[in-house]
């Protein structure tokens, strides 16, 4: 045998310590990493584009049905009839988009096999199902015009109203109650966000289709309002599980989503007798940050459930 | 029956990784994949969607010289299980063994018991689109035989049988070991936890955070009220507030 093998063990360590010693020179010495490796210790969510879409598309959807429960009942028959098409078509659209983001799409009736209170999952299976069923119903009822009809699409909007308020708040549950870090420590505050969001971009989406109710204007400047504080409360804190809100690609989108949602309508729609036309710009802001808010919530929880240091250094709750 | 478990004693582990070969034969298993990790030995990487057996190779020096500690993981089947709870289709069950698992002709891939996992074991396969995790061998068990991996260990560093005696062998092995001046084992078993306790248990030698064991589990379903509750309540304020915008600025219950 040559080389190495017989050089004294002291000879070793010693050239060990000078090559440590050069890559440290050079920048090139590995930082120790958390856990085994720095490897992940949670999977992130398997969930594509669909997801924050549905989460989008959903939560506006809701929050017209709600619009139009009370637009019909202060005899605003313009407003209500808007409210209701858009919350039909969220609800034609969100069970797509829920069916085509599973693996095995042809089972998604098996969501309705079983109603489990202690997964979130479950009972939002279910409340798109109340709340689907019921505008088709609304629709349907209100298109026969008949006595019956109008009366079977009042109590179907009545329904629909109060499970587009769940429909428009569960997500924050759904999310909140995982082990993704920053979806789990913003439980509490994520139900409000996505309540927000989405009233600020359904009352937009109302005017953006050509409603001018001042009603419309106060739910835009009070979702702008509610996501502005939100978005202080989860962004910007010294807490390491905040870091994929503020940045990253998933910052971005999410300080990007937050201030199209939030300050930006907001004082547009202060400004509305300086600037003319800032209520639609407003409007169309609003709309395209909530959207932001889904795909940066999703991505941030991507980019959480990476730092394996977030689960193994973090005291318990 | 009785409530069955795995000890993993880490400190007779060979890292020969027959358990994750037996693992993946006796459950057919597809391949995930082959990369080179530069991580020790291991180039498995971690429990996947077809890893269910992972044997992890911890490189540290005691005693001034390197040292292997090698560590076989595999799914916790938790006491309280956060896939279990928050399956929505009721795929995922507790079998008669005590074991978690998930019925592969329920499954319709919905994703939640990913990221309820607070172990990251859970993981969907993309060519089939269904979860998949170990199944603590229900097939076998069934049968009255041990899990595969078990089976297979030529060290009997997996061991199966009776959780409660097992836990009691953990404890035995501890002090054994502590008799033979090696002070630095400790056993994973967090019953302290939420989770309340695992059906796997473990030891290891150091800190058990440098298995990726983390060190307060807990299983997510513990915030559903107090997110539920923030549900509600935002649910209330979204109908107040749309209510007071029409009754300020429409003509709610004007004639």
């Amino acid at each position: 045998m040559e080389g190495t093998t017989d050089r004294p063990p002291g000879d070793r360590e010693a050239r060990l310590d000078r090559l440590r010693e050069d890559a440290a020179q050079r920048g090139a010495a590995l930082e120790p990493v958390a856990g085994y490796y720095g490897r992940p210790l949670l999977k992130p969510a398997i969930w594509t584009w669909e997801v924050p879409a549905y989460l989008f598309i959903g939560g506006a959807a809701g929050i017209c049905a709600v619009i139009c429960l009370v637009a019909a009942l202060s005899a605003n028959p313009g407003l209500a009839r808007d409210a209701r098409h858009l919350a039909a078509t969220g609800a034609a659209l969100s069970p797509l988009l829920l069916i085509s983001d599973l693996g095995r799409p042809a089972r998604f009736l098996n969501m309705l096999r079983v109603f489990k209170p202690q997964s979130p999952m479950s009972v939002g299976a279910w409340i798109v199902a109340v709340f689907c069923t019921a505008e088709f119903g609304s629709v349907a009822g209100h298109l026969l015009g008949t006595f019956t009809g109008t009366t079977i699409g009042r109590m179907c909007d009545a329904v629909a109203a109060l499970a587009g308020l769940l429909l428009a708040t569960y997500p924050g549950v759904l999310m909140g109650a995982t082990v993704i870090p920053v979806w789990n420590r913003f439980a509490r505050v994520l139900p409000w966000h996505f309540a927000a969001s989405s009233l600020g971009a359904a009352a937009s989406m109302l005017e953006l289709v050509g409603n001018r109710e001042s009603a419309l204007n106060m739910l835009g400047i009070t979702a702008a309002v509610a996501v502005t504080a939100l978005a202080v409360l989860t962004d910007f804190r010294r807490d390491p599980v905040s870091k994929p809100l503020v940045s990253g690609s998933s910052g971005m989108m999410s300080v990007v989503g937050d201030a199209f949602s939030g300050p930006i309508p907001l004082v547009l729609r202060l400004a509305v007798s300086l600037v003319p036309g800032a209520r639609l710009i407003a409007a169309a802001f609003a709309v395209i940050g909530s959207l932001m808010t889904r795909f940066a919530w999703v991505a941030a929880g991507r980019e959480s459930a990476k730092d394996p240091e977030l689960v193994l250094r973090s005291p318990s709750r | 029956m009785p409530t069955t478990g795995f000890f993993t004693d880490s400190t007779v582990c060979i890292g020969c990784k027959a358990c994750e070969v037996a693992c993946k034969e006796w459950n057919g298993v597809p391949h995930d994949g082959f990369a080179w990790t530069g991580q020790s030995y291991d180039n498995t990487g971690g429990l996947g969607h077809s890893t269910w057996r992972h044997v992890k190779f911890v490189e540290r020096v005691r005693d001034g010289a390197m040292a292997w500690d090698f560590s076989s993981d595999v799914c916790k089947h938790c006491e309280h299980a956060g896939c279990l709870e928050a399956c929505p289709t009721g795929a995922i069950v507790r079998t008669e063994f005590g074991g978690v698992f998930i019925q592969p002709d329920v499954c319709n891939g919905c994703g939640y018991c990913i990221v309820t996992c607070p172990f990251g074991v859970v993981d969907r396969r993309p060519d089939d689109g269904r979860a998949f995790k170990c199944t603590f061998c229900y097939d076998r068990q069934k049968a009255g035989l041990e899990p595969a991996c078990a089976k297979v260990c030529p060290t009997q560093s997996i061991q199966f049988g009776d959780l409660d005696a097992l836990r009691g062998r953990a404890e035995e092995r501890l002090r054994e070991l502590d008799a033979r001046g090696i002070t630095d084992a400790v056993v994973y078993d967090p019953r302290h936890t939420s989770v309340g306790g695992t059906h796997a248990i473990f030891l290891v030698r150091g800190n058990v955070t440098e298995y990726n064991l983390p060190p307060d589990p807990e299983v997510p379903t513990t915030v559903l009220r107090t997110a539920w509750h923030a549900a509600a309540l935002a649910s209330v304020s979204l109908l107040g507030v749309i209510v007071i915008a029409f009754l300020v600025g429409g003509s709610l219950l004007a004639p």
